[in-house]
């Protein structure tokens, strides 16, 4: 009786599917896409609630590529490793930066961009006067990207600043800032741009490319992109997609197809489209 | 799988956002309560100019999320800064913890006005006609017979509403203050571990609702010792 159950048990158990993670796994036929569609121009949600930006072209590029059908969603930016891991969808594009807190949860495939970090401030601002510099820190260079913050520092001595909570951007102002500025957390990336544009906060910490989008509407004239850009450390390798780590075969299909759309330019055709600058990884 | 030392770990961070949880409980219950007493005494006659604006009030803060007033007042105004500015009251709504303030107390109001219109109603009309018969004025029935005994009639009901703002001022986490939910979705996003950190918010709330209930019915048995509960 009981070896009969036991055989049962593990007839059930076999037609689960238990047992065969030890197998090459087989190539997804279709895969759900994640993003958040709140991060102009790299993700956003158009006036008629399609989702559109680089990384929702870039997606579909991919997929031709790899001849996976896929379906993009949208979906809150605290919610995406989360849902992620119990299998909600199988990707996540969202602007996301390859870092080593996240590769403790999750996989990531080749940086498919690199987009520094910077400051948006009002131009009649001590640091806004300053204006744009074309110079970027990689966080890993200690020596220099320290001197870099020094400098920064009195320019923003007791201003507020917004960032994006859960996102290194905002890793960033605590790490480099907090004793120096008063932070203020935003649910998304639209809310910190309406309250610098309200005039609550003085100034913002984003990806400079996205920073670039929203300075261009009219009702950010005053304000402008200042300071330098920040690369590497703790923002990682750059941005790229997030999966589950189980999930080995789609890396492998995803790692190829980054590499044949860097190599055949349509990164850059891409990158220079949405967010006017080339943002292709240097391999 | 639930790691205690981790939420040996989170309890204290929590905790952190625990004064401004009650800071805006209490200042919405007590600036809402007001209001509330205010439009409810407002409501008993039936003048329609008075009447009709405080009805239409109501229905809007009753019948709306509390997410959707608390954004609207925060970054809906925004927009209109400067206005506001020329005004004087851009520097109440330049602050995101005087916005929750407005935003929760405004919500009260609402509720509470309906709370105590009925509570009001309920005083014994023989009682009011007595004490107009033995020459009290107006406002001396007001505050000897009417409030006390429609005050004391509200408060199982109101012992609800303290219950559902320190629940409520979750919201205001949407406009960057840093209460214990605000700091509960931090945790979230630097551990990833969502069901230990909301389960250790949800005991913390857990926990201090329970205080205010014990409070409050230790308060309702006192005052109304022949409808205590068994």
């Amino acid at each position: 009786m009981k070896i009969h159950r036991l055989a049962a048990v593990a007839a059930v158990l076999g037609m689960l599917g238990f047992g065969q993670t030890a197998l090459a796994q087989d190539a997804p036929k279709a895969i759900t896409i994640a993003t958040e569609g709140a991060y102009a121009p790299w993700n956003f949600t158009t006036a008629d609630g399609k989702l559109d930006g680089l990384e929702i072209e870039l997606a579909n590029d991919l997929c031709t590529r790899m001849k996976i059908k896929c379906a993009i969603i949208a979906q809150n930016w605290d919610g995406l490793i989360p849902s992620l891991q119990v299998g909600k969808f199988d990707l996540i594009m969202a602007g996301m930066f390859i870092t080593p807190k996240r590769l403790e949860t999750i996989d990531f495939t080749q940086p498919y961009a690199v987009d520094p970090g910077g400051f948006a401030v009002a131009k009649d601002s001590e640091l806004g006067k300053l204006g744009l510099s074309a110079e970027k820190f990689n966080l890993g260079d200690e020596a220099a990207s320290m001197a870099a913050i020094e400098k920064l520092k009195p320019m923003l001595k007791g201003k507020v600043v917004g960032a994006q909570s859960a996102t290194m951007m905002l890793e960033f102002v605590k790490k480099y800032f907090g004793d120096t500025v008063e932070i203020r957390e935003y649910k998304t990336t639209e809310q910190h741009d309406l309250d610098l544009a309200a005039g609550r906060i003085d100034a913002l910490f984003a990806q400079q490319t996205a920073l670039a989008a929203t300075l261009s509407k009219p009702e950010f004239a005053d304000y402008t992109l200042a300071g330098p850009g920040f690369v590497g450390g703790m923002f990682g390798l750059g941005t790229g997609a997030g999966l589950r780590k189980e999930d080995t075969k789609l890396k492998e299909m995803l790692n190829a197809a980054i590499d044949e759309a860097i190599a055949d330019g349509t990164i850059k055709r891409i990158s220079e489209k949405w967010v006017k600058t080339d943002v292709t990884p240097v391999k | 799988m639930i790691d205690f030392v981790f939420f040996l770990e989170i309890i204290p961070v929590l905790l952190a956002g625990l004064p401004l949880t009650l800071q805006l409980t209490a200042a919405s219950m007590g600036i809402g309560f007001l209001l509330a007493l205010l439009l409810a005494l407002a409501q008993q006659g039936n003048n329609r100019i008075v009447v009709w604006p405080i009805r239409a009030f109501v229905a809007v803060f009753r019948g709306t999320p509390l997410l959707v007033q608390i954004f609207l007042i925060y970054y809906g105004l925004g927009q209109f800064r400067p206005w506001l500015q020329s005004i004087g009251i851009w520097s109440l709504f330049r602050e995101p913890y005087w916005c929750a303030i407005v935003a929760l107390s405004l919500n009260e109001a609402a509720y509470g006005s309906e709370i105590l219109r009925g509570a009001i109603k309920s005083v014994p009309r023989g009682l009011v006609e007595a004490a107009t018969a033995s020459g009290m004025s107006k406002l001396l029935t007001l505050r000897l017979i009417i409030l006390p005994l429609a005050l004391r009639q509200a408060i199982p009901n109101y012992s609800n509403e303290i219950i559902l703002m320190v629940k409520g001022t979750s919201v205001a986490s949407i406009i960057t203050l840093m209460e214990v939910t605000g700091i509960a979705q931090d945790l979230i996003s630097q551990t990833y571990r969502a069901v230990e950190v909301f389960v250790a918010a949800g005991a913390l709330y857990l926990t201090l609702n329970f205080a205010i209930i014990s409070a409050l019915n230790a308060l309702e048995t006192r005052l109304t010792p022949y409808r205590a509960r068994a």
